[in-house]
């Protein structure tokens, strides 16, 4: 029950899409793909499912080869597709019916299968329905219940909560943390909280290649409490760029130091002190010292957010 | 081949999900009753050929009506991607949908055995000769439903999927009535690369072999193709 990435790279004409990446999502773990619109997850996604084949690079679902035995991988996966496709025409439990039968579901438990996965999934009151008069949430769980209705090892879920309302994004949420519990499960999405709320584990990836790999807790734990300290210097002509720099540096606790602009009459710096501890002041002490004007000084502390932007930008 | 069996069964009753299928069996029943009942009236000769010779006809919008949807639609709404990511191959899923829709087309037949049952009343009969023009009808609707299928899995866009589908039946079918206009040595080629010419042969009441490995491996030729088509998104 296992997913392993290696060195997996795909091109579009002359784009590449995906670079060079490799990951693994060991059983009973719930990873978080995140990234910008266009960043590959979903490009990503689609190459684990042997929708597309890499150009490079390989791909193991349960010491499966993707690319050697397409057909036996397919039966271990659970997939939902980014924008839910759906037949339309169909009505719920034909349509699971159907898919049950797709996954080779053996005819005797078909049945018992559709049950289970309607009661589920929520879908009890609408089972009858075609799937064209569903609302958009209802819609989801009936692609939720499409992608596990085999009793898949690995599930992989495209953009889940995309187009949903807010509740229906929570009702969603909580189905998908219930269902992963004893599965190896893997969405996309491009929103931070989603991951937050419902992954143990992140995988940020931009422009095709993986920016950070981490638990929430711990992307979260190195990053929050990390201070940001904004400085704005007047010039002075005594002291040079460099000096300004190397002498901030030697404040005690100041990890970096980066001149962000640099214009006529002021120079724009950023600090990143040690974890938890406040050098503000030893920072105006040595500004004095060395007989500078320190027009601006502000802190603040860096969200998951900004660890998201500065990582994708 | 079960995988093919569930793919014909739903793609066959969604054809009758909807008005669409219904709509265009009457339409297809207006036009050949019209053509039976005014050369039995009319013309007063019992027979089935006035019928045969107008369903060849019939066929050339019918077939790319009816395959047109076959994958443009499901390449439109993403489902083909739910379709290609389930643990069964390409090729069955090909065959699946050749199926169910040349059984539509088969279908869309079967009351016409109605005018073979009044004519019957009426006088003698050759049934021999029906018997393998229907069977002609069919084997020439699985050339064009591959054909459509071919054209429907290079675009999402259903009308291009007809137009396609339409114009390379056209061409097969018109072939053989173009072949005064050809220089000799092409005629016996493009003879044999022509739909009707076959169709005429066998509706005559010779099942040849050499007209059955021309639908046969031209249907094989077209679907193989359409495997093709649907693997191209793999290059």
């Amino acid at each position: 029950m296992s997913i392993k990435v290696e060195n997996l790279s795909k091109f579009y004409g002359t784009q590449q899409a995906v670079k060079d990446i490799s990951f693994e999502v060991k059983t009973g773990e719930i990873v978080g793909f995140l990234g910008p619109n266009g960043a590959g997850k979903s490009t990503t996604m689609k190459m684990i499912t042997t929708y597309l084949t890499p150009n490079n690079g390989s791909i193991l679902v349960n010491d499966i080869d993707a690319q050697e035995n397409p057909i036996d991988v397919r039966r271990k996966i659970g997939y939902l597709p980014e924008q839910n496709p759906l037949y339309q025409e169909m009505n719920v439990v034909d349509y699971l019916n159907y898919t049950a039968e797709l996954q080779s579901v053996p005819k005797e438990s078909i049945p018992d299968a559709v049950k289970k996965m309607i009661k589920v999934c929520g879908l009890e009151e609408v089972k009858h329905k075609d799937i064209s008069e569903l609302s958009k949430g209802y819609k989801q769980r009936v692609g939720l219940a499409q992608a596990m209705i085999h009793n898949p090892d690995v599930i992989l879920l495209d953009e889940p909560t995309s187009g949903l309302d807010p509740n229906q994004i929570i009702e969603i949420r909580k189905l998908i943390r219930d269902l992963g519990k004893h599965k190896t499960l893997m969405l996309s999405t491009h929103i931070l909280q989603e991951v937050q709320a419902t992954c143990d584990r992140v995988i940020i990836i931009n422009n095709g290649e993986i920016v950070a790999d981490g638990t929430t807790d711990s992307l979260q734990k190195s990053f929050q409490g990390q201070l940001n300290i904004h400085l704005i210097i007047k010039k002075d002509p005594k002291y040079g760029r460099e000096k300004l720099i190397s002498s901030l540096e030697t404040i005690k606790n100041v990890e970096k130091v980066k001149v962000i602009s640099d214009d006529e009459n002021s120079w724009t710096v950023d600090l990143t002190a040690t974890k938890g501890i406040d050098v503000r002041e030893e920072i105006f002490k040595k500004i004095v010292s060395l007989d500078m004007v320190l027009l601006e000084l502000h802190q603040d502390e860096t969200s998951l957010e900004d660890i998201f932007r500065k990582l994708t930008t | 081949m079960k995988n093919s069996l569930t793919i014909f069964k739903r793609e066959l009753k969604s054809y009758f999900t909807s008005p669409v299928a219904y709509i265009i069996i009457v339409v297809f029943l207006i036009i050949t009753g019209w053509f039976f009942t005014s050369n039995l009236f009319v013309a007063g000769v019992i027979t089935m050929r006035s019928v045969f010779d107008i369903v060849p006809f019939i066929l050339l919008f019918y077939i790319p009506a009816i395959s047109m949807r076959t994958f443009s639609e499901e390449k439109k709404s993403g489902t083909i991607e739910l379709l290609l990511t389930k643990p069964i191959s390409d090729f069955e899923i090909v065959i699946g949908k050749f199926l169910s829709t040349l059984t539509l087309a088969a279908l869309t037949l079967v009351p016409t055995i109605v005018y073979v049952i009044s004519l019957k009343t009426l006088g003698p009969v050759d049934f021999g000769s029906i018997i393998s023009a229907y069977i002609g009808l069919v084997l020439m609707s699985g050339i064009y439903v591959s054909v459509g299928l071919f054209a429907s899995s290079l675009t999402e866009n259903q009308v291009v999927a007809f137009i396609v589908s339409f114009l390379v039946i056209f061409v097969l079918f018109m072939l053989n009535k173009i072949l005064v206009y050809v220089p000799a040595p092409l005629v016996s080629m493009l003879e044999y690369i022509s739909s009707d010419y076959h169709f005429s042969s066998i509706a005559r009441g010779v099942l040849d072999t050499k007209d059955l490995i021309y639908y046969f491996s031209g249907m094989s030729i077209l679907l193989l193709l359409t495997k093709t088509s649907l693997e191209s998104r793999k290059w």
